[in-house]
């Protein structure tokens, strides 16, 4: 008798500890893998989260954090090679080109066409979003990177005007150096340098440049004398930041410049969530304007929600999904708390701040005259082995491992490399 | 004969059995090593990029490979790295273990503290190492608002002197096991020998030259291969405490295969790094297994 | 029998002592430093911590970023902390250790008491197989992990490990058995004991110290791993080192450096305890020559 209630007992423990995880497909819901994992990323990722939940779709979690995405990537992989796909996974710029062409992604078009996505999404954005003509992403937002972002109450002690023109930039810098304050806040990672460098590079070389260099990637644009130009500047910033910038994170910069110890920092429209957080008011306790020379640019990155194949047609909870994304009034909300601008056009800028409907003008504008350019820095404007080749050399002349001649010459080879 | 049918068929399982028994470890590691290990391979000759592919490209990875600075960084740092880290960790497990072999009162304590360390995960070891080495908020902040404001430690920021932090930490995370293998392999040593040539008037510095460190062969063999693994795989604590960096200045052949594969796009490099890798280690470690174990026989 | 003892026959003087005393204490202090940070800081309110002062005492005690770390930290989408992930990795770590041991225990017995041709080599490619990095393995092992239909549980997670982790058990039973007296064995045979019984009889009960060495390493091998842990779980059996990644890796706002430390005490809690505990069977495990005649 006991042995029997033993086995009974054994039998019900094992069968109890494998259905518990015999329940891992997130089928019925939706399973979304990203690396949205801080206070305030979580925080506009509920309102989607919270979204499919009244519609009676559960949401299954993956969070996966770490290098911008590069972890999440990484298990990616891994989930796609054992052929059990999350239903979205967040991803930026080429990858989602790189997917599509593995033919893993699903095919959005009814969906685009029910809710007339071709007429409301700028053509740059489109360019990563819908692939071969099939629609396979969702965009989430549009984030900027040639923003400078700057402390009102440090610039106006030093009587710094905001600066229209590379030299007016570089005379403001001296004379914060010279008032003792740090120039420029900079956190010395790859993927920042080079986000410093989009816009450097695009003040340096122009519209046309930009686009022969990065997007073409012709050799003769990379190793031009502007290219040579843009590396001096970089060259000028490098010496303008103080000496513990190595390694530190670009909230920690931000940091810097609100409470003063620094005057300007270059950096993408996230930033801006960092002042607001600190209860400061855009235009009274901190400017934002366009990288002197890049006044008419916009280089974009666009956070997009790239569906999976799940096996056949489209999903009603992945179609829902990303309706759901695209609903004007998620892009309003969502953007608002993320401090980037909505994907649709045809969004109104009511709820935004100003440094929001600035950047929502300038986008419109740029996408109208053709100056709208994918972000380098931010796998944009090119493959990811050439951005990560295009990295490894802003970096190495950043840290003073090569002169601006030979990292003209270096920018080359490792793009001709990395193709 | 149905007896002696029996007896047949009983000796000849008992004579399978352990082949039987042993069977399923080295099924999984062929397949699951030596396989991958072929697959990988494989893939180096192949245009793979963000999945594997079978396009066979030869050796155009490889001349890429080779024409990478950022390859040779790696390479030279895990050179520096592999060495320090291994003879650091070797000397200093030894000391200790000869020293806490005296007789320690709170030895117990002692040896807790040197061997907790390994219970950590590298990533929580390289995110306190950071906070430690930072110069603005770590060792060299305190020194200063102690009073001594000319000390100076930004090796973690400093291109030329980061690889020595990641040495640091490693260190700092495994000698307390060196010194637990080195202390076990003293222990183990008879004490008869030690008196005997004591009687023959050897100091306790020819005690340990000549009869004890030579005994501690095997545990030498085991550190080694321990502390080599170790060197070869370490990458969380890279990732966690530099995350590669001042630029490349940390970078190691685990980095680089990881992000030439996972974020880079091009796996039939990443594949390349890798199989190199494995020749590498091969050649080192294949000689060295073959000369140990050969005596054991 | 004389049992190895914790006395040597050197004999050191006073001088010599107070120097080693105080290297030992030096090298204490070494190792504790870094934890020692870790958990002052991790008792700090934030504002503490980033007015500097890393090595001081918390001035203003709090016991809110353990809270936080544990049930409340922004870990996903969720603000669980660290709490589901910890019960994942339990789940993960105990059939994993559990199971490589026992393999590791068999093999190590086959490779010593019953040689065979080519003995030697397959040692050695079972041993070799600990140094393959893990990044090479990922791709090709998700492939096979899908093919199997484990994808995404807690039990492809545990073959993994297994898989993984046999090489170090078994090298550690094959050095332990090694020097296990054979005639032992052999007088057994000739009593007409047969494989198994003799693994049961003779081997195993004295093999506690061998065991708990390689527990502990497996344990601390499988409980600490991120890369297959990420890869291979699915959303609901993703273990602890994700969710600590995720954690410490927030990219937007304030940086609470007090709930980091305390998470990754947390997550370190469960190693530190065996550790702790086991220590001193650690060392007597690895005393491969202790059984001598």
């Amino acid at each position: 008798m006991r042995s029997f209630l033993k086995t009974k007992t054994a039998i019900a423990l094992a069968l109890s500890v494998t259905a518990g995880s015999a329940v891992a497909d997130g089928h019925g819901g939706v399973e979304v893998l990203h690396w949205w994992t801080s206070g305030g990323e979580a925080a506009a990722l509920n309102v989607l989260k919270g979204d499919l939940e009244a519609q009676g779709i559960g949401w299954t979690d993956m969070p996966v954090a770490g290098g911008g995405g590069e972890q999440a990537m990484t298990v990616l992989r891994a989930r796609v090679t054992a052929g059990d796909a999350p239903t979205a996974v967040q991803a930026l710029g080429f990858d989602i080109i790189d997917w599509a062409n593995e033919g893993a992604l699903a095919n959005l078009n009814d969906v685009a066409a029910a809710e007339g996505w071709d007429d409301v999404i700028p053509a740059a954005l489109q360019q990563f979003a819908k692939v071969d003509g099939a629609w396979v992403s969702a965009p989430v937002n549009v984030h900027s990177t040639n923003w400078v972002w700057a402390n009102k109450a440090v610039l106006d002690a030093n009587g710094i005007a905001v600066p229209e023109t590379w030299e007016g930039f570089a005379a403001a810098l001296d004379t914060l150096s010279a008032a003792g304050v740090t120039p420029i806040a900079h956190g010395g990672q790859p993927w920042q340098d080079a986000t410093v460098f989009d816009a450097v590079a695009m003040s340096a070389l122009g519209p046309d440049g930009y686009r022969s260099a990065f997007i073409d990637l012709d050799p003769e644009a990379l190793g031009s004398d502007a290219m040579k130009e843009a590396f001096d500047r970089m060259a000028v910033i490098r010496a303008n930041v103080d000496d513990n910038f190595s390694g530190r994170d670009w909230n920690l910069a931000t940091a810097m410049v609100i409470n003063g110890e620094a005057g300007f920092q270059m950096m993408g429209d996230w930033a801006k969530g960092e002042f607001l957080n600190a209860g400061e008011i855009p235009g009274e306790d901190f400017l934002c304007f366009r990288f002197p020379g890049t006044q008419d640019q916009v280089t974009f990155n666009a956070d997009q929600f790239m569906m999976f194949d799940q096996g056949g047609d489209v999903s009603a909870e992945q179609a829902a999904l990303a309706t759901a994304i695209l609903s004007p009034s998620f892009q309003s909300a969502f953007n608002v708390v993320k401090g980037s601008v909505p994907a649709r056009t045809d969004v109104s800028d009511a709820d935004f701040d100003a440094c929001g409907k600035q950047g929502m003008a300038d986008l419109a504008a740029a996408a109208e005259s053709g100056n709208l350019f994918g972000s380098v820095a931010h796998g944009h404007a090119n493959e990811a082995s050439v951005k990560n080749a295009i990295y490894d050399v802003v970096t190495a002349h950043f840290n003073g491992e090569y002169d601006s001649e030979t990292a003209v010459a270096e920018l080359v080879t490792a793009a001709e490399i990395a193709q | 004969m149905a007896l002696s049918a029996n007896a047949d068929f009983k000796t000849r399982l008992q004579n399978w059995l352990p082949k039987l028994v042993l069977s399923p470890t080295l099924a999984l590691v062929m397949v699951f090593v030596y396989g991958f290990i072929i697959f990988s391979a494989y893939l180096s000759f192949t245009d793979s990029r963000l999945l594997p592919s079978f396009d066979w490209v030869g050796l155009e990875n490889y001349s890429k490979l080779w024409r990478l600075s950022h390859w040779k960084v790696s390479i030279t740092n895990m050179g520096v790295f592999a060495v320090l880290y291994i003879g650091i960790c070797t000397v200093l497990g030894l000391g200790l273990a000869i020293f806490l072999d005296q007789k320690i009162r709170g030895e117990g304590l002692i040896r807790t503290i040197y061997l907790y360390p390994m219970a950590l995960s590298f990533i929580v070891t390289g995110t306190a190492w950071k906070w430690f080495l930072d110069p603005g908020i770590g060792l060299e902040n305190v020194m200063q608002s102690w009073g001594w404001t000319s000390f100076e430690f930004d090796w973690i920021k400093d291109s030329d002197f980061a690889i020595y932090t990641v040495v640091l930490a490693a260190v700092w995370q495994t000698s307390g096991f060196v010194m637990a293998m080195f202390l076990a392999g003293l222990r183990g040593i008879d004490n008869e020998i030690l008196k005997a040539a004591q009687m023959d008037g050897a100091s306790n510095w020819n005690l340990y030259r000549r009869i004890i460190i030579p005994q501690l062969r095997p545990a030498f063999l085991s550190a080694f291969v321990i502390l080599s693994h170790l060197a070869i795989k370490t990458f969380d604590l890279v990732i966690a405490l530099t995350g590669g960096g001042p630029g490349r200045a940390t970078e190691l052949p685990a980095t680089f295969m990881y992000s030439y594969t996972f974020s880079r796009n091009q796996m039939g490099i990443g594949a390349a790094s890798a199989t190199i890798m494995l020749m590498a280690i091969a050649a080192i470690m294949v000689p060295y297994l073959y000369s140990e174990l050969r005596e054991k026989k | 029998m004389s049992m190895a003892t914790q006395d040597t026959a050197i004999r050191t003087g006073r001088v010599v002592r107070t120097f080693i005393y105080l290297v030992l204490l030096l090298f204490a202090l070494f190792y504790t430093l870094p934890l020692y940070v870790m958990v002052v800081n991790s008792f700090k309110p934030l504002g503490e911590i980033t007015g500097g002062g890393m090595m001081n005492l918390p001035r203003a005690f709090t016991f809110e970023p353990w809270a936080k770390a544990w049930s409340t930290a922004q870990i996903g989408v969720d603000p669980t902390g660290l709490s589901p992930y910890f019960w994942n990795s339990i789940k993960m770590v105990v059939p994993a250790v559990v199971i490589s041991t026992i393999l590791g225990a068999l093999n190590g017995y086959v490779l010593t008491k019953w040689k065979f041709k080519y003995d030697t080599i397959v040692f050695g490619l079972i041993l070799f197989a600990c140094f393959i990095p893990f990044q090479i393995v990922l791709i090709p092992m998700a492939k096979m992990l899908g093919i199997m239909g484990l994808a995404g549980t807690t039990w492809g997670l545990v073959l993994v490990h297994i898989v993984y982790g046999v090489g170090f058990t078994t090298l550690y039973f094959r050095n332990y058995y090694a020097v296990f007296p054979t005639e032992l064995v052999r007088a057994a045979q000739i009593d007409g004991a047969g494989f198994f019984r003799i693994f049961w009889r003779i081997l195993l009960p004295s093999s506690g110290p061998i065991a708990v060495v390689s527990i502990i390493w497996q344990f601390t091998n499988i409980w600490n791993d991120f890369l297959f842990g990420a890869s291979f779980a699915g959303a609901d059996s993703q273990p602890m080192t994700v969710a600590l990644n995720n954690l410490v890796q927030s990219s937007t706002g304030v940086k609470e450096y007090n709930v980091h430390f305390a998470g990754a005490i947390l997550a370190a809690l469960p190693t530190l305890l065996v550790y702790i505990v086991a220590g001193r069977y650690f060392v007597r495990g690895l005393m491969a020559g202790s059984v001598k005649g």
